[in-house]
C-alpha cells in the first residue's frame, strides 16, 4: 500500500504540473479531470470519503463538464469570428 | 524560462512556509472529534460528518446554500436574451439516446441512494446533488432539454431547498428554542427533509448552472470575449 500511496502522491504533483504546463487547452481540462479523480482517491486514503464524492462528483464531474463547455464555446466563437473577417474581406476586396 | 524558475522559487518558498506553519502548529485545544462523539446522539443522525453539517454547524451549511443560490441567480442573469431555440431536440445518435436511456435512471437512483446513506454512512446532500446534476447534464447533451422548457418552476425549485431550510430554521424560534436549534424527536427526520430537498436543488443549481452558461456564440449576447 505504501508504493500506492507514493505512486500516488508522485501522479498528483504530475497531473497538477502538466495542467499548467501544457499548451494545449483541451489537454490542460482532461488533465484537470485526471487530477481532480486522482485527489478523489487519496482522499479515499486520507479516510475521507465524504470528501472523496464530493471531489469526484462536483470537482472532476461538474467543473470538467463546465471547463469542457467552455472550451466548445470558445472554439464557435473562434470559428464564427474568422467566417465573418473572410466574409468582410470579400466584400473589401469587390 | 525565468517566469518558469520564478514560478518553481514562489513553488518552493511557500512549501517552506506551510512546512514552518505546520511545524509550529500549537497544539489543538478542543479535541473536536471526541465532541461529536459525545453528542451524537443528540443530533438525530448516525453519521458524525452530516452530524456536523447539519446539525452541528447547521448554520454554514444554511449560508452555503445561500452563497450557491446567489451564485446561480448571478449566473441565470448572465444567461443570454431572445428566444431559446433549440435545434434539435433529441441526439440521431441512436447509441447515445440508448446509454442515456439506460444511464439516467441508474444516475438518478445512485443519486437517492446517496442521499439516503447520508444519515448513518458517507453521502448527503451535496453529493446527491452533483449526481442529480450529473444525470441532467447527460440527458442535455444527449438532446433532452429539460431544464430550459419549465422556467418559472425552475426558479422555485432553486430556491426551493433553502426556503425550506430557513423556514425550518426560523420556526424553530417560534418554540422558544434558538435559531436553527431542532426539536430533539424529530431532529433525524427535519434533517432527512431538509436534505431532500437540498439535493433536489442543488442539483437544478448546478445543471441550470450549465444549461444557462452565457456565450452560445449566438449574436444575442455572451459572445464579447476578448474585444
Amino acid at each position: 500500500m505504501m508504493i500506492f500511496d507514493v505512486i500516488l502522491g508522485v501522479g498528483l504533483v504530475l497531473a497538477c504540473a502538466s495542467v499548467y504546463l501544457s499548451n494545449n487547452l483541451f489537454r490542460s481540462v482532461v488533465l484537470f479531470i485526471v487530477f481532480g479523480l486522482l485527489l478523489a482517491l487519496t482522499w479515499t486514503r486520507l479516510q475521507a470519503p465524504d470528501l472523496a464524492l464530493a471531489e469526484a462528483a462536483i470537482g472532476a464531474g461538474l467543473t470538467g463538464v463546465l471547463l469542457l463547455d467552455t472550451l466548445g464555446t470558445l472554439r464557435k466563437i473562434r470559428h464564427q469570428r474568422a467566417a465573418d473577417d473572410t466574409k468582410k474581406h470579400e466584400e473589401a476586396s469587390s | 524560462m525565468i517566469r518558469v524558475l520564478g514560478a518553481a522559487l514562489a513553488a518552493i518558498i511557500t512549501l517552506l512556509g506551510l512546512t514552518l506553519a505546520l511545524w509550529f502548529a500549537p497544539a489543538t485545544q478542543v479535541n473536536l472529534p471526541q465532541q461529536v462523539e459525545l453528542n451524537i446522539d443528540a443530533s438525530g443522525i448516525a453519521h458524525p460528518i452530516t452530524a456536523v453539517l447539519l446539525n452541528f454547524r447547521s448554520y454554514d451549511t444554511l449560508l452555503e446554500v445561500a452563497v450557491v443560490l446567489v451564485a446561480v441567480v448571478a449566473g441565470l442573469a448572465l444567461r443570454e436574451r431572445g428566444p431559446r431555440v433549440t435545434p434539435h431536440e433529441r441526439s440521431a445518435d441512436p447509441m447515445l439516446q440508448a446509454l442515456t436511456r439506460r444511464l439516467l435512471p441508474l444516475l438518478v437512483l445512485t443519486g437517492v441512494y446517496v442521499l439516503w446513506a447520508g444519515s448513518y454512512a458517507p453521502g448527503g446532500a451535496f453529493q446527491a446533488g452533483a449526481l442529480v446534476a450529473a444525470a441532467g447534464v447527460l440527458a442535455r447533451l444527449a438532446g433532452y432539454d429539460i431544464a430550459s422548457r419549465v422556467d418559472r418552476l425552475l426558479r422555485l425549485g432553486l430556491a426551493l431547498g433553502f426556503i425550506l431550510f430557513l423556514t425550518v430554521a426560523v420556526s424553530a424560534m417560534f418554540g422558544g428554542r434558538p435559531f436553527l436549534n431542532y426539536p430533539d424527536e424529530w431532529a433525524g427526520s427535519l434533517i432527512f427533509l431538509i436534505e431532500a430537498v437540498l439535493t433536489f436543488s442543488i442539483g437544478l443549481t448546478l445543471l441550470s448552472l450549465f444549461v444557462h452558461a452565457p456565450g452560445d456564440a449566438s449574436p444575442q449576447g455572451g459572445g464579447d470575449y476578448g474585444r
